[in-house]
């Protein structure tokens, strides 16, 4: 009895300091915000006045804002999809991709695990910083340069409205590879190698033994990624911010919910609405959040 | 007993889910409500203190760190505010970064006296006025000057400082720096190439493929990361074409302002410059990699503004010679005559009605305003200031002796527009529909349709503060 009880006052002595700073930083600025959602408050002001659901009524007509949602639910299906499947990929390859007898990477696997790493090292800002000299449209960018010597004519990478999306997604894929690249290598590792062995004596090519083994056996590992990338496709912001043309554009071609957030709030400094905008992307991520897991739910594979 | 915590992969994913969302929310926060500080009694007025100021208050000033740095402030406008107040402490701040580091102030209750609330990150003036934030910079036109107790301030200002900077009926912000806005050019690769300059359109155009004929460099370039460096001379243009009340009509967001004829045409002759006469990459640069280019000669004109020739000084050959001329004539029957300028106050300075030393800072901008601070400050920074002749007998640089040439010869033909600052909404609009307009993703007729539609659904925002002029 005595031993619970000092139990309990152990357990809440470590809690208490965490959750004091999880209530202050970050509860109470989510209450605070469904509050200033429902005001015209213009960043100045001590007194904002309540305007009720005013901000929410103008939000459903706002094309810019429901652009911004589609732009995130491409990213929601896309940055998944093209990472998962290249990070997949390398981490075959660099595990069990050696074409001869035993299980093996392929030679030199251990310089390419961490040379893969290296986008995930480098600062979000970084990465935009650099990418915008690496898509520089004229003959000192990086990928337009080779192919003007070439004669070719320039990509417009960021300033064409058709491609700017793209190049995000590009840049966003290249950054999250790498530690996926190390998540699915730590998924294989606890794989028995038995099973890799003996679907080879079988005779399985690299092609069944990476369908008919490692992809089932490492199914769990895939859906944590998906739901995390998921979740950097929701709240993308700095990479749009800095990288783009105009802060999301040219022409809003690559505007997101956290920017059009950010631009509403700081420059034009309707912080009421942007409010409304954050408590509208707070339901999308938790919704996203609520489905993953539940679909997510699955019996585990003991070995 | 041995119920050690487990950590669900599940439990995991849900804590990870979550954390984000916070973060993207706990940017906010309430304003918090506070009485705002009891500004003392002011000392007496007279004709040599004509505010009041406390001899011993101390004064904060923040300077936007930008391209005038903020050594004008420290070695010109303080030091000769000390000479008369040597007893009040100046708490001299400056930052690239106006809106984060002040406006938390704001709201606070608490705001500096002097801010030069200029640059990318300004707080929005809009915003500032509608809840009475700006001091009424009225008496101050009306003070005698610090040089002349018989000429009053108003008297040795651009008359354009006092309708720019008028917010609800009251004069609040104080624009520093005349900015005039040209085609700017190389005077040494226009002489040695035998290039003149265009004095209507059609010389325009014929210069364009003259020079791009030649091989020589790109005839035209803009920041087409930036397209309000393009919309500048097309409104300009506009106003030209059609008179003043054009761009007034925009400002006042009348009905079928930007679908008017003079703004069509004007969209029509710059989208033919956009198809045939841009420096390859031109959509994909920025304003400094564009000019930078000018500085290496591979491209001749580029529109901008009398900051240039300062903003450029570290990439701009000795023998350079920056040049500027105003928009041609688009035909023989525009509106206004040639040599028309688009003119406009800049680097503002605003006093805060809720700070605690008002007074000693409306006496700042008095000192700011004297001769020998106008003076000093244009030559340190290679710009015309809004102080009349404070330039004269000054050693000019050839971009800003070009400017100032082009301003005397336009006289009182000089045309601006306000709506960008007022509605800011609308100026995102016009970068991207400007930008599509130069690539050719818009046509102009529906460039102008665009921007008609953009301007009615402000004009139908009720809530959306407007202003007229």
């Amino acid at each position: 009895m005595f031993n619970t009880y000092r139990r309990g006052l152990f357990i809440t002595a470590f809690l208490a300091a965490p959750v004091t700073l999880y209530l202050v930083y970050v509860i109470s600025p989510y209450i605070q915000a469904f509050y200033i959602a429902t005001t015209d408050w213009r960043g100045v002001s001590a007194t904002p006045n309540f305007i009720g659901l005013d901000n929410f009524v103008r939000l459903f007509s706002d094309g810019i804002f429901w652009k911004a949602v589609t732009h995130n639910a491409a990213l929601l299906v896309l940055l998944p999809l093209f990472t998962i499947v290249i990070a997949l990929f390398f981490a075959f390859l660099l595990n069990v991709g050696s074409g001869g007898r035993g299980v093996a990477g392929v030679p030199g696997s251990k310089v390419y695990r961490v040379v893969f790493f290296f986008p995930q090292v480098l600062a979000v800002t970084v990465v935009a910083v650099l990418f915008q000299q690496v898509f520089r449209p004229d003959d000192s960018g990086m990928l337009n340069g080779p192919l003007m010597a070439l004669g070719l004519s320039p990509i417009s990478f960021l300033s064409d409205p058709g491609i700017a999306f793209w190049s995000v997604l590009g840049v966003m894929v290249w950054q999250a590879v790498g530690f996926y690249v190390v998540l699915f290598s730590a998924g294989l590792a606890s794989i028995p190698r038995d099973m890799f062995e003996a679907a080879a004596i079988d005779g399985a090519g690299r092609v069944s033994l990476f369908f008919r083994i490692t992809l089932p056996l490492l199914w769990d590992t895939v859906q944590v990624a998906w739901v995390y990338l998921g979740i950097l496709a929701l709240d993308v912001f700095a990479i749009v911010w800095v990288m783009t043309d105009q802060q999301g554009g040219p022409d809003y071609s690559t505007t997101v919910m956290a920017t059009e957030i950010y631009r509403n709030a700081f420059e034009y400094f309707r912080f009421g609405y942007a409010s409304a905008l954050g408590v509208v992307m707070f339901f999308f991520t938790i919704g996203f959040a609520i489905l993953s897991l539940r679909l997510s739910r699955r019996e585990r594979i003991e070995y | 007993m041995s119920n050690t915590p487990h950590i669900t992969r599940r439990g995991l994913l849900r804590a990870a889910a979550l954390a984000p969302v916070a973060g993207a929310l706990a940017a906010c926060a309430t304003p918090a409500q506070q009485a705002p500080a009891a500004s003392a009694a002011p000392a007496a007025t007279s004709a040599s203190n004509p505010f009041g100021v406390v001899a011993n208050k101390p004064l904060e000033i923040w300077i936007f760190d930008g391209g005038f740095g903020n050594a004008y402030a420290t070695d010109i406008h303080q030091p000769l505010f000390k000479t008369k107040y040597p007893q009040v402490e100046i708490k001299h701040n400056s930052t690239k970064e106006i809106t984060k580091v002040l406006q938390p102030r704001f709201a606070g209750g608490n705001p500096p006296e002097v801010i030069d609330n200029s640059g990318a990150n300004a707080m929005d003036m809009g915003a500032l006025a509608q809840d009475g934030q700006l001091q009424d910079l009225t008496p101050l036109l009306d003070a005698p000057s610090w040089d002349d107790p018989n000429t009053k301030v108003r008297d040795i200002l651009d008359p354009a400082v006092a309708e720019f900077g008028t917010y609800d009926g009251k004069f609040s912000v104080l624009g520093y720096v005349n900015y005039i806005h040209g085609i700017w050019y190389s005077q040494k690769v226009f002489r040695d190439n035998g290039w003149a300059v265009p004095k209507t359109w059609d010389e325009f155009l014929a210069l364009c493929e003259t020079i791009k004929k030649s091989g020589k460099m790109a005839p035209f370039t803009y920041a087409g990361k930036h397209p309000q460096y393009l919309y500048e001379p097309l409104l300009t243009m506009a106003a030209k074409i059609g008179g003043n009340e054009v761009l007034v009509n925009i400002d006042n967001l009348e009905d079928g302002a930007w679908s008017a004829e003079p703004v069509k045409q004007a969209a029509e002759a710059w989208a033919e410059v956009g198809a045939k006469y841009l420096m390859q990459g031109t959509t994909g640069l920025d304003h400094v990699q564009t000019q930078t280019a000018q500085n290496k000669y591979q491209v001749a004109m580029l529109p901008s503004g009398s900051w240039l020739e300062n903003e450029q000084k570290d990439t701009t050959p000795d023998d350079f010679e920056y040049g500027m001329f105003a928009i041609p004539d688009f035909t023989a029957s525009d509106k206004m005559p040639y040599g028309t300028l688009h003119t406009q106050p800049g680097e503002s300075f605003i006093v805060s009605a809720k700070s605690a030393n008002p007074q000693a800072g409306m006496e700042y901008l008095r000192a700011m305003l004297s001769k020998k601070a106008a003076g000093d400050f244009s030559e340190l920074v290679r710009t015309v200031s809004v102080v009349k002749g404070a330039g004269e007998g000054r050693d000019l640089t050839p971009g800003a002796k070009s400017a100032t040439e082009a301003l005397t010869a336009a006289g009182a033909n000089t045309v601006y527009y306000r709506w960008r600052t007022w509605y800011a909404q609308l100026h995102d609009e016009a970068v991207a529909a400007t930008g599509q307009l130069m690539s050719g993703g818009v046509t102009p007729a529906k460039y102008v349709e665009r921007l008609q539609k953009k301007a009615d659904e402000i004009k139908n925002d009720s809530a959306i503060k407007k202003y007229t002029r």
